[in-house]
């Protein structure tokens, strides 16, 4: 069994409000942190715990928050993504939902940290219920005295809004999501300069998810070095991640960094194994954006070793013969399941999704979905494969924003580990189903 | 700080741009640019077709940067080493560039009023390919008035926001910008609103492509039969710098001087831009200088003439077929 530090109590009854939160050690970082360390020590206590953020990218926290500029006289603010909409993750509205205090107490202890006086959650538009409950818990915050004027009899005030957004995917890039939250359209912004120097309304700004805010408070509580020591290597602590697609035990876990991935898959305790008894496929590990791996690959890196839930280990061998570990959305395919049918799915996504700012993702998304879709309707070429390689060659990396990358990558990966079921569609001028296929090969056997 | 394109050094105040930098040093190493312009602040980096390669990021830190960055957005360092035309990887993204600008757009040059000044044109020209690889059904608007003079063919939109830049930055109040998202995104104006101030006008020579044209002006002439001319006049409301493009003795259009670089120098007013038609409006300064490789010089110059004969008296002696002899 797994060490737990964000979703322990999740089943607890009545654990949505304040005081039952309190009496399982709630708001302890906060009392820790504001009545026993300065802002600058509970950011070295961050630095020291070697969280990433758990977001996607995966950028150390403690360094993205030295980063903040800190300028006399002009406001700071931390902001909050919770516009999870990276399709196959939803562990933050399952934190959100069950333990709504945890982030908003890792928001006031991270504020402290940062020297925010008034700090933002912005959230999808989806998720409007989920934003109910978080403004039940503020309001009980504030009542409470942990929210408003002189936290605590310190000197600390702190605000804290729910922002709701309109639900588009871009606005979960941080800097689309400052503009949305500015009240503009929510189109990401040329970097630099980077939130931490001009972020929120030209102020230094602090963007983290909301796994990473709730993750700081057993931070504080137990120190950054106890942290450190869960996980493996440079993957500290531990991490959420959503479980979804062909196996038994869907639903949101919390694993130490350094599970091992067969481990994930089929143990009991975690998702059981595929569903019906089928092969693995491949796994999406992160979120719709990264590579797909086949099964050999997902389970065991190109050299051998066996794959683990890390940063790291997800990350070997580039992308090759790796992917990352990104949101921690992790989509299992059984044998059954069409790659191209699936890289349809994503690329419509990424199409509906791109905000329409840069001309290689405007165009190439579309381009690239309408080229998908002809494998779908059986009236695709075998040079069609090809082009989409290099529609996708041309839209990584040209971007304002890292969208342009999460639709090419999905492209990518799939020619890359699947060339040959595009090809089988291209050859046989329709639509080759999959699961159709495998039965006839069951049969020869 | 010095920076090197392509092998140039130059030497550039803190704060510039690397395309500033760039065009600083010579049209040799200047990468195209569609939606930047030098007079629109925070302009750039929509088009990506300035995209340049960082190969050594400063002398402090001499790594390369890991992708391709817009050069118009991105300020250079001391002792950064820029690649532009050099670089192959380059050439191939600009390439892909022009292409995926091209999937949508309509390519209808032959009745677009801008072709001959279009920058896309030229961009097709020097970075495109000879045929399309996008077989699916183009993207189709409207066309509407987008203004009480301005004609907007959503269709040949690169959604460079430069118009939107315009309306933000030298007009009180913008009454238009981009609806909608992703490949659907258009420009328009809010809910029964029309572009309507002294500078509207202005919209139309930012406008790189026939998005926005003049309805003035619209299938009047080709531009290259017709004559640019420096000229200006008295007005209150701006500086009464223009361009005048007659035909004869007629003015068939009036737009702000361009510099080198196909950019608004300065903006004028819609009265001198819509209401001043007539030679005797304006004191004509000169003609406008106008590049060689335009196809608005054509016609237009003496000397290109005289070349043309002398090239066909070249051929002729060197024993080329005379393609107007019947055999």
């Amino acid at each position: 069994m797994g060490k737990k530090l964000l979703i322990h109590n999740d089943k607890v009854p009545g654990i949505q409000g304040l005081a039952v939160y309190r009496q399982h050690g709630g708001y302890a970082s906060v009392e820790k942190a504001l009545k026993t360390m300065t802002p600058d020590q509970v950011t070295d206590e961050v630095k020291k715990s070697g969280l990433r953020g758990r977001g996607g990218a995966g950028f150390p926290t403690g360094l993205k928050w030295s980063f903040l500029a800190k300028p006399e006289g002009v406001a700071r603010y931390l902001v909050c993504n919770a516009d999870e909409s990276e399709p196959g993750t939803f562990k933050d509205r399952y934190l959100m939902e069950h333990i709504p205090h945890a982030l908003i107490e890792g928001m006031i202890t991270s504020s402290y940290a940062l020297g925010a006086k008034v700090s933002y959650i912005y959230i999808r538009g989806e998720y409007f219920y989920v934003a109910r409950i978080l403004e039940v818990a503020i309001k009980e915050a504030y009542e409470a005295g942990w929210l408003g004027k002189n936290i605590l009899g310190t000197d600390f005030s702190n605000d804290c809004y729910v922002h709701v957004g309109a639900g588009a995917y871009i606005c979960g890039e941080e800097t689309a999501l400052l503009e949305s939250l500015e009240g503009k359209r929510g189109n990401p912004r040329i970097k630099p300069p980077f939130p931490a120097v001009a972020g929120l309304w030209g102020c230094p700004t602090v963007v983290n998810n909301v796994e990473t805010i709730a993750a700081v408070c057993p931070i504080v509580v137990n120190g950054g070095e106890e942290y450190a020591k869960i996980g493996i290597g440079k993957s500290t602590g531990t991490k959420l991640i959503s479980a979804s697609g062909h196996i038994n035990k869907p639903g949101v876990y919390e694993i130490e960094l350094g599970l091992p991935v067969e481990e994930f898959i089929y143990s009991e305790e975690y998702c059981g194994g595929i569903r019906n008894g089928k092969k693995l496929k491949a796994v999406v590990a992160g979120g719709s954006s990264v590579p797909i791996l086949p099964a050999e690959l997902i389970l065991k890196t190109a050299k051998g070793e066996p794959r683990l839930m890390s940063y790291e280990s997800l990350g070997d061998g580039g992308f090759i013969s790796g992917t990352m570990l990104g949101s921690g959305g992790f989509i299992v395919m059984d044998e059954d399941t069409s790659i191209v049918k699936n890289l349809f799915t994503f690329a419509r996504f990424y199409h509906h999704e791109s905000c329409g700012q840069c001309s290689p993702c405007r165009e190439g998304t579309g381009w690239m979905e309408k080229v998908i879709k002809k494998f779908i309707n059986g009236t695709a070429n075998e040079s069609d494969v090809d082009l989409l390689w290099d529609i996708q060659s041309k839209i990584e990396g040209k971007t304002i924003c890292p969208l342009g990358e999460a639709a090419a990558w999905p492209v990518a990966a799939a020619i890359r580990h699947f060339k040959q079921e595009f090809l089988d569609i291209a050859r046989a001028k329709k639509f080759v189903d999959v699961s159709h296929y495998n039965r006839l090969n069951k049969v020869a056997v | 700080m010095k920076v090197t394109i392509d092998g140039k050094e130059i030497d550039v105040p803190k704060g510039t741009t690397i395309l500033q930098a760039a065009r600083m040093i010579g049209h040799e190493v200047a990468p195209p640019a569609m939606c930047y312009h030098s007079k629109l602040k925070t302009s750039g980096g929509y088009c990506r077709t300035c995209l340049v390669k960082v190969a050594q990021g400063s002398t402090a830190n001499p790594n390369p940067m890991p992708k391709p960055v817009a050069s118009c957005r991105t300020e250079v360092m001391d002792g950064m080493v820029v690649e532009n035309f050099t670089s192959p990887e380059i050439l191939e993204a600009r390439k892909g560039v022009v292409e995926f600008l091209l999937i949508n757009h309509p390519l209808d040059c032959p009745v677009c009023d801008q072709a001959g000044e279009c920058k896309l044109q030229d961009l097709g020209y020097e970075n495109g390919s000879a045929a399309t690889r996008y077989e699916f059904k183009r993207r189709e608007f409207e066309v509407i008035d987008i203004g009480e003079k301005i004609k907007l063919h959503m269709n040949r939109c690169i959604l460079c926001y430069r118009c939107v830049k315009v309306a933000d930055q030298i007009t009180d109040g913008r009454a238009h910008g981009v609806i909608s998202r992703g490949d659907s995104s258009e420009i328009s104006t809010y809910i029964e609103k029309v572009i309507d101030n002294d500078f509207s006008g202005n919209v139309i020579d930012v406008c790189p492509v026939g998005a926005l044209t003049d309805k003035t002006f619209r299938f009047k002439q080709r531009v290259w039969f017709t004559k640019p001319v420096d000229a200006h006049r008295d007005c209150k409301k701006c500086s009464g710098k223009a361009r005048v493009w007659l035909k004869g003795e007629e003015v068939l259009r009036v737009t702000s001087r361009k510099d080198e670089w196909d950019e608004s120098e300065e903006f004028i007013c819609n009265d001198c831009r819509y209401e001043h038609k007539r030679k005797s409006d304006w004191v004509i300064e000169g003609p406008s200088p106008v590049n060689r490789n335009s196809v608005i010089s054509q016609n237009q110059y003496q000397h290109l003439n005289e070349l043309k004969v002398q090239i066909m008296k070249q051929q002729k002696a060197l024993g080329f077929m005379d393609l107007n002899k019947k055999p």
